[in-house]
């Protein structure tokens, strides 16, 4: 699914330059918390989130996030959506709550990030999820 | 942490972290993300990367008086080191639990300080050591092994 596809489904206004309209979407995560996102998204995941701070385009950037949607009728400042439009993030705002937002996507097909086969993504872990680092206390 | 064998050098960075910048922080590790995607690395080298350095960064912005982050590239490894001088951590073991945090609510505001921070770093990293001393601060080595392709 596309992000112009996911505009028409959540009736959200497109907050940056009308770019990137065919970017395409793999999963959808709902979240505030930005560490979660940081764990549990994948490349291409449309993120739907009630935090409008600078940091949401900074995780967006890390994690390669497909957008975010901001829910609830939320905005973030200009500077945000500034450093969007540098980024080539597309930022949407959605007048339907978190909860109806997801279920309005999820209804029409698009899964979670932890519903996704980690063997079709091109850049999976080799279930370094499970495991991580063994820590060493100096 | 003991050296790699037969490694070559690429590139060393050091990028300075201030201390109560919301809005800056994460610059550091975006700039990285971008020296790293220039080099040409695998994608997932380059995420766990972005998403150990990110964590760090914020965790320097969040709880210090200000620190670092040192990186050096080689043929094989990512070394990072990042430093504050900062209050330090009483007990490291209960910070590197889940959900364990010390951070205020304008924190929380901003999306962090839900004690996933530490855990996100370790999860990322190869391997990841933390030294911290009460009263002068807090240093994290993280490792991250790659070679071509991956």
């Amino acid at each position: 699914m596309k992000i112009k596809d996911v505009m028409e489904l959540i009736e959200a206004k497109l907050l940056t330059k009308k770019e990137h309209l065919e970017q395409e979407i793999l999963s959808v995560c709902g979240a505030d918390l930005m560490s979660d996102v940081l764990a549990f998204t994948r490349a291409k995941t449309l993120l739907l989130t009630g935090l409008t701070s600078v940091q949401t385009v900074r995780t967006a950037q890390v994690v390669d996030l497909a957008g975010i949607v901001f829910v609830r009728g939320k905005s973030p400042g200009s500077e945000v959506i500034e450093m969007a439009n540098a980024e080539g993030l597309p930022l949407l705002t959605t007048k339907h709550p978190l909860y109806e937002t997801c279920g309005r996507l999820y209804l029409a097909g698009l899964k979670g990030c932890s519903e996704l086969d980690s063997g079709k993504e091109a850049d999976s872990g080799s279930g370094r999820e499970q495991t991580g680092a063994n820590v060493n206390h100096i | 942490m003991a050296a790699a064998g037969n490694k070559q050098a690429l590139m060393s960075i050091t990028y300075d972290i201030v201390a109560g910048d919301f809005v800056r922080g994460g610059e550091a590790a975006g700039k990285l993300k971008r020296v790293l995607q220039q080099l040409g690395l695998g994608a997932n080298v380059i995420r766990r990367t972005a998403i150990a350095t990110y964590e760090a960064e914020m965790n320097v912005v969040i709880h210090s008086y200000g620190g670092q982050l040192s990186v050096d590239i080689t043929s094989e490894t990512i070394e990072i080191i990042c430093s504050d001088c900062g209050p330090g951590i009483p007990d490291i073991d209960q910070a590197l639990q889940e959900g364990y945090s010390t951070a205020s609510d304008d924190v929380r505001e901003m999306g962090f300080g839900a004690g996933m921070g530490l855990p996100n770093i370790r999860r990322s990293a190869d391997e990841f050591s933390i030294t911290s001393t009460v009263g002068e601060g807090t240093q994290l080595q993280i490792r991250i092994l790659h070679k071509a392709g991956e």
